[in-house]
């Protein structure tokens, strides 16, 4: 009895800090909104008029929000059921979030800060759409091909940090910064070769990918949703396992918690940091792939979009957790749908949303300042995040 | 290498020199075996001299230019480079990356990380281009710039050194803040009014009277804004006192060994703070240019992750003043050759010219040409008398 209290009582721990750094995020964001339009200055002579204009827009703003991620009762006329189009939109952000989240995670166990999601989610997407479009293979066995080159190409773009760090030293964000640089022009230039070049099109798009390559879609073609999500889901549940249940993950684990005890107990810190490098290249590939083969079903320069990025904030807002990542995830992949529909339908530009992504992670790292505002006492910090430095 | 051969035109003149050294032509491949010939007896005597453990930096900078001057002659068969533009289009595109660059000397040397550089520029963009549009003046521009990147870096100083929280994952989380910030507002403010928001004044250049008439290096150096000349005043104060003061030898002990400094009663985390809050208004300042530096109007994402280029210059430039700014000015001299020769049109893609920066990073600290290495307790939160 007292186990099943202290497990609940330990989930609410765990919980309160990351909900309660939402909660001030959407408000400081809710602030923003509301006092960042010129026009309701001029009503500053009566307050409650003032305030309440203020209050109106914010709350305009964050009703599309939820329009734009969950449900719309406005496309409900024709069916019901399309109501709920915007959640369905939610997860075909929400995969390949989801995906590079746990790229960034993997390697966050390791004691390694993998920056590099969004280009090796570039070389994954690079992967995928070649094998997408320039081979001919027979339906199931061409998307789990394209998957397969999109995880090789990304998993040696990432174990190639792993390499120079097991090998040089160089310290892995120094090394994935640079290389995201190098993947995006790289993707350039690819997409400006004749072999990426769509046939009749002079602007970088590749042709696109066979459809026995595509992912299926889940309910029809009224909705993107696809397949993504659940190989999404898979990955983060076999994720968890190899972290928890296997040796290779009590390795990973090892050498992120102190990596001199790992050397000292006979474990290859060399290995493990190449080999977490490269898991962590394919899955941020593997979020490429969905991405192309899921719902692009072509490579652009920008198909990365910011997933790579937005991992980052997934990955510590998850508390470099599995299941934390993926719940994560779904947040900012609501938050980015949603966002869509909130900068159409009101005044409020969609970047209110990184604006919120970047307080949340502030307040998640620095505990003090939610416990100040909140006179907590007993909330479980982010030790997770301590300081490591550029020689270390 | 080209089946024919054909002139290459240095143009050197740009106007008012004393001496004016007009046109210089030279057949490509003469030019191009000629000077890689150059860069091999330069690496030769480099070598030698290394074996003799003395230093190699002119052998190195000879052997360089050498090299991209063959470079040069290979790349531009037949067409005219004009030579003095390319150098002063290379000094400005540097200007912000210096500014980043130095802003990261004052953070690192001190030892905290400053990942945020890109945030602090886009802040300083913002910043100046606003405030002197709203009061059409670029005095107050410049003014406020650097105040905005102090802001920055307040929230920088804060969150490491008293939550004493990982300063990568902080500066990352800051630059995300702030694109999100500056773009949420160029979106809601500066474009729908922006007659009174968002339509700044440019500074002018000043031509400074007997330096300016210099042979080739007067127009790039001496006929500038003030910013740059706020620049060179700058990387001047700041490699003087890094090196000769009794503040710079403070703040090199608190980023080596801040338990030595401690101990000889330095205010490690005061000194820290301060000098995070300095690089600040550095990288506020160097923003500036951006906007009323350049074009006036702040565009969305304008530093486009030159604040990146910069953290790469600080560390290819291990980390020393002097080192960060030639190196800021070699990726600075890449970024505008690339522009210039995508224009003329060349045999290398210009998206490998573009990686060069990076990839020159990478095989810095990789080591392949003699490893770089941080302050020691670069990154390192500081926490008198226990572990962090």
């Amino acid at each position: 009895m007292s186990k099943i209290k202290k497990a609940i009582d330990d989930t609410f721990r765990s919980i309160t800090l990351p909900f309660l750094a939402f909660f001030l995020a959407i408000l400081s964001g809710g602030l923003l909104i509301a006092f960042s339009d010129p026009e309701i200055y001029k009503l500053w002579r009566s307050p409650l008029e003032f305030l309440g204009t203020g209050f109106t827009s914010a709350g305009q703003a964050y009703l599309a929000l939820i329009q734009g991620s969950i449900f719309d009762v406005n496309l409900t006329s024709k069916n019901f059921l399309l109501g709920f189009y915007p959640l369905s939109e939610t997860f075909v952000v929400a995969a390949p979030l989801i995906l590079t989240g746990l790229s960034v995670t993997l390697a966050f166990r390791a004691g390694l800060f993998n920056i590099g999601a969004q280009g090796q989610f570039i070389f994954g997407a690079i992967g995928a759409s070649y094998v997408g479009f320039h081979f001919i293979l027979p339906p199931v066995i061409h998307a789990v091909a394209a998957i397969l080159g999109a995880m090789l190409c990304a998993g040696l773009w990432g174990g190639l940090v792993g390499f120079l760090k097991a090998r040089t030293g160089a310290h892995e964000v120094i090394v994935t910064i640079m290389l995201n640089y190098i993947s995006v022009y790289f993707l350039l230039w690819l997409l400006s070769t004749q072999t990426f070049l769509r046939k009749g099109r002079q602007d970088p798009i590749a042709p696109p990918v066979n459809e026995n390559a595509q992912l299926p879609k889940l309910f029809g073609m009224d909705y993107r949703i696809n397949l993504g999500i659940f190989v999404a889901l898979g990955v983060a549940y076999l994720i968890h396992i190899l972290l928890l249940r296997t040796t290779w993950g009590f390795q990973f684990r090892a050498v992120g918690a102190n990596t001199l005890a790992a050397k000292t107990a006979g474990m290859s810190v060399p290995f493990v940091l190449t080999s977490v490098m490269v898991i962590s290249g394919a899955l941020a590939g593997l979020g490429g792939a969905v991405q192309v083969l899921g719902s692009e079903y072509a490579l652009t320069a920008g198909v990365a979009g910011s997933f790579g990025f937005d991992a980052i904030t997934v990955a510590l807002l998850g508390r470099a957790k599995p299941l934390g990542t993926v719940l994560a995830a779904l947040l900012f992949g609501a938050l980015r749908a949603g966002g869509l529909t909130m900068q159409a339908n009101t005044t409020t530009p969609i970047d209110i949303v990184l604006v919120i992504q970047a307080l949340v992670v502030l307040f998640i790292a620095a505990p003090a300042v939610v416990r100040a505002i909140f006179r907590l006492k007993n909330v479980k910090s982010g030790t997770d995040m301590a300081a490591k430095g550029w020689n270390g | 290498m080209q089946k024919k051969s054909a002139p290459v035109t240095y143009k050197f003149v740009l106007e008012k020199e004393w001496i004016a050294i007009n046109e210089w032509t030279l057949d490509s491949r003469t030019g191009s075996y000629g000077f890689s010939i150059a860069a091999l007896l330069f690496s030769i005597w480099a070598i030698m001299q290394f074996r003799r453990n003395k230093k190699i930096q002119l052998q190195s900078a000879l052997g360089g230019s050498a090299i991209l001057m063959a470079f040069l002659c290979w790349a531009a068969s037949g067409k005219m480079i004009p030579f003095t533009g390319l150098l002063q289009g290379a000094l400005l595109l540097s200007v912000p990356l210096i500014f980043g660059a130095m802003a990261g000397v004052l953070c690192e040397r001190s030892g905290v990380i400053n990942i945020a550089i890109e945030g602090q520029l886009l802040a300083g963009a913002f910043a100046a281009g606003v405030v002197a549009s709203l009061t059409q003046n670029t005095t107050y521009g410049l003014l406020v710039a650097p105040l905005a990147g102090a802001l920055i870096s307040l929230i920088l100083a804060v969150f490491a050194i008293k939550f004493s929280i990982d300063q990568v994952i902080l500066g990352f989380v800051i630059n995300v803040l702030v694109i999100g910030m500056t773009n949420f507002l160029y979106k809601k403010l500066l474009i729908p009014y922006q007659n009174t928001w968002n339509s700044g004044p440019i500074l002018s250049p000043i031509e400074i009277p007997i330096l300016s008439k210099i042979p080739l290096l007067g127009p790039i150096f001496f006929n500038q804004t003030i910013i740059v000349y706020l620049m060179y005043l700058i990387v001047a104060v700041i490699h003087f006192s890094l090196f000769k003061t009794r503040w710079g030898l403070r703040t090199r002990a608190i980023g080596e060994h801040p338990t030595a400094a401690d101990s000889v009663g330095i205010k490690v985390n005061k000194l820290r703070f301060r000098n995070v809050i300095f690089a600040g208004l550095v990288a506020g300042l160097g923003g500036a240019y951006f906007t009323v530096g350049a074009v006036g109007a702040f565009g969305k994402e304008m530093t486009a992750g030159k604040g990146f280029i910069a953290l790469a210059a600080l560390i290819f430039g291990r980390w020393s003043p002097v080192g960060a700014v030639m190196a800021a000015l070699l990726f600075g001299f890449a970024d505008n050759l690339q522009g210039i020769l995508s224009i003329t049109g060349t045999p290398i893609p210009s998206e490998f010219m573009l990686m060069a920066p990076y990839i020159a990073t990478i095989i810095a600290v990789t080591g392949f040409v003699g490893r770089v290495r941080a302050p020691a307790a670069d990154g390192i939160p500081y926490n008198r008398g226990g572990s962090h």
